[in-house]
């Protein structure tokens, strides 16, 4: 089966199916402390998933586990029967402060599709057409890191959609973007959504997590405490922590948490 | 007082004539300390950058060491050189002693730790931030290793000319392996040690006043590099 996305100039060789995600038994411990405690799921095509909660729920570190950044304490992750290491290839992932190498925005692209092998040739017409797609084409001879944040995140998008990802992890991408480019930059991931890549993004903005969500997974202290549609997340939580985050009382919930 | 008055006004004079002997000198120096300095960089880049991406065994060892070798004294690198290649020696059929050759492999063993232990730092300052970026995109580590070289391309360039400030200020391993042959392996330092043992002051201070000038060209380039890089690259 041949990807949805794209000019599919990347897929020379056919990307598998990498989706359910299956999680089992998931751990991560560092010292004594189970940041991730026991967490299992399983992640369906198609729908844009967000996994939701508090800082230091863990939200990150399962990004990673599941794209093979960390190695698990215990646990088991497949991604459409395959290990992670073996699907790594064909996602990409985008980080709460874009890192972007010391070069112009296009080159920036340039470098990732020539460490996916696309031969010198064929780079300067998916490179233009990245940036074409983020509305970054007149920018494309800037040094990269003078570019706004939100032109930053945008670049580090266009980045990850010409690898032609069948799954796209986002960490928080917006944490530290102003409202329009947390608009634009949300409207993009609609777009790569829409030509059929998996959205699988953390947030702790519950506005957020409304506008883009069609499933929630609820994390808190490294458990998972839900796992919903989003509409019946947000209008009947069934956990006690969930409907507290949802009407913004957690932070008293987690202080109390800590005077104990 | 007076004397020194003389000597500095005819050390502008030889300055502003280019006197023949001087800029002979001049260039020897520079000669050197540019091919020393070059192959230091040559092998310290990339063995730097290896340090820094790489785990081995005994590798902090390797970093201490790196280290303490960046205050290496000049005339112990010198007498080291000067075992090796001096009849004798295991490098003696060569034929190296007292020949620019050996003041270039004098200053590159010098210059070595300096841009080995610095780009060690640079890099590994800079792979803490495009680790999980680079392992994202599935960058091989020889691939980061290069990727990463070339990001630092700035500050390493930095590096490599403090490297060249040092060997180009030395005179102990040069007058050493050299042997500060008149025409031959004359160098600044050399001679300024020279002249002002036997008292001729004016070309002394003449050499004294380049070699004052080269250095703070060098680090006019190096700031001008670093304050450029920051505003272009971030």
């Amino acid at each position: 089966m041949r990807p949805l996305t794209g000019t599919g100039a990347l897929s020379q060789e056919l990307a598998p199916q990498l989706l359910p995600l299956e999680v089992e038994d998931l751990e991560y411990r560092v010292g004594g402390n189970s940041l991730i405690d026991r967490v299992g799921f399983r992640i369906r095509a198609g729908q844009r998933t967000v996994i939701l909660g508090p800082n230091g729920a863990g939200k990150s570190l399962l990004l990673q586990l599941c794209h093979g950044l960390l190695q698990p304490t215990a646990g088991r992750i497949l991604w459409g029967g395959m290990a992670v290491a073996a699907a790594q290839r064909w996602q990409a992932m985008m980080f709460q402060r874009p890192v972007l190498l010391r070069r112009s925005a296009a080159a920036n692209i340039a470098y990732a599709l020539s460490v996916r092998g696309i031969r010198r040739a064929a780079r300067p017409a998916l490179v233009a057409a990245g940036l074409e797609r983020v509305g970054l084409a007149h920018l494309a001879a800037r040094p990269a890191r003078t570019l706004s944040g939100g032109e930053q995140q945008r670049l580090a998008l266009a980045r990850a959609w010409v690898l032609e990802p069948r799954v796209l992890l986002l960490d928080e991408p917006a944490a530290h973007l102003d409202p329009a480019a947390t608009y634009d930059l949300e409207r993009l991931i609609d777009a790569m959504h829409a030509v059929g890549t998996k959205i699988i993004m953390t947030t702790h903005d519950l506005g957020q997590a409304r506008r883009v969500a069609d499933e929630i997974l609820f994390f808190s202290r490294g458990r998972l405490l839900e796992h919903a549609p989003a509409a019946e997340f947000f209008a009947r939580p069934r956990s006690e922590e969930a409907a507290a985050f949802i009407e913004g009382r957690l932070f008293r919930g987690a202080e109390s948490a800590i005077s104990r | 007082m007076i004397e020194i008055g003389a000597a500095f006004s005819t050390a502008i004079e030889l300055m502003l004539h280019l006197d023949h002997d001087l800029g002979e000198i001049v260039l020897l120096s520079l000669t050197i300390s540019l091919v020393g300095t070059a192959a230091a960089a040559l092998c310290g880049l990339p063995l730097g950058a290896a340090a820094a991406l790489y785990r081995f065994p005994g590798r902090g060892a390797v970093l201490v060491m790196l280290n303490a070798m960046m205050g290496l004294p000049p005339v112990v690198v010198g007498l080291v050189i000067y075992l090796l290649v001096s009849r004798a020696g295991p490098l003696g059929s060569f034929g190296l002693l007292f020949t620019p050759t050996a003041m270039v492999v004098a200053q590159a063993v010098l210059v070595l730790p300096i841009v080995t232990a610095l780009t060690q730092q640079i890099v590994a300052d800079l792979a803490e931030e495009y680790d999980l970026q680079l392992r994202s995109l599935g960058t091989s580590r020889h691939r980061a290793m290069l990727t990463l070289l070339w990001d630092g391309r700035y500050q390493l360039f930095t590096v490599v000319l403090a490297g060249f400030g040092r060997a180009a200020a030395e005179v102990g391993a040069v007058i050493i392996v050299g042997g500060n042959i008149n025409h031959y392996t004359r160098v600044m330092t050399t001679t300024i040690a020279l002249e002002t043992s036997k008292g001729d002051i004016p070309l002394a201070l003449a050499l004294s006043m380049i070699l004052i000038t080269l250095s703070l060209g060098v680090n006019v380039v190096a700031l001008g590099v670093r304050g450029a890089a920051r505003r272009y690259y971030g």
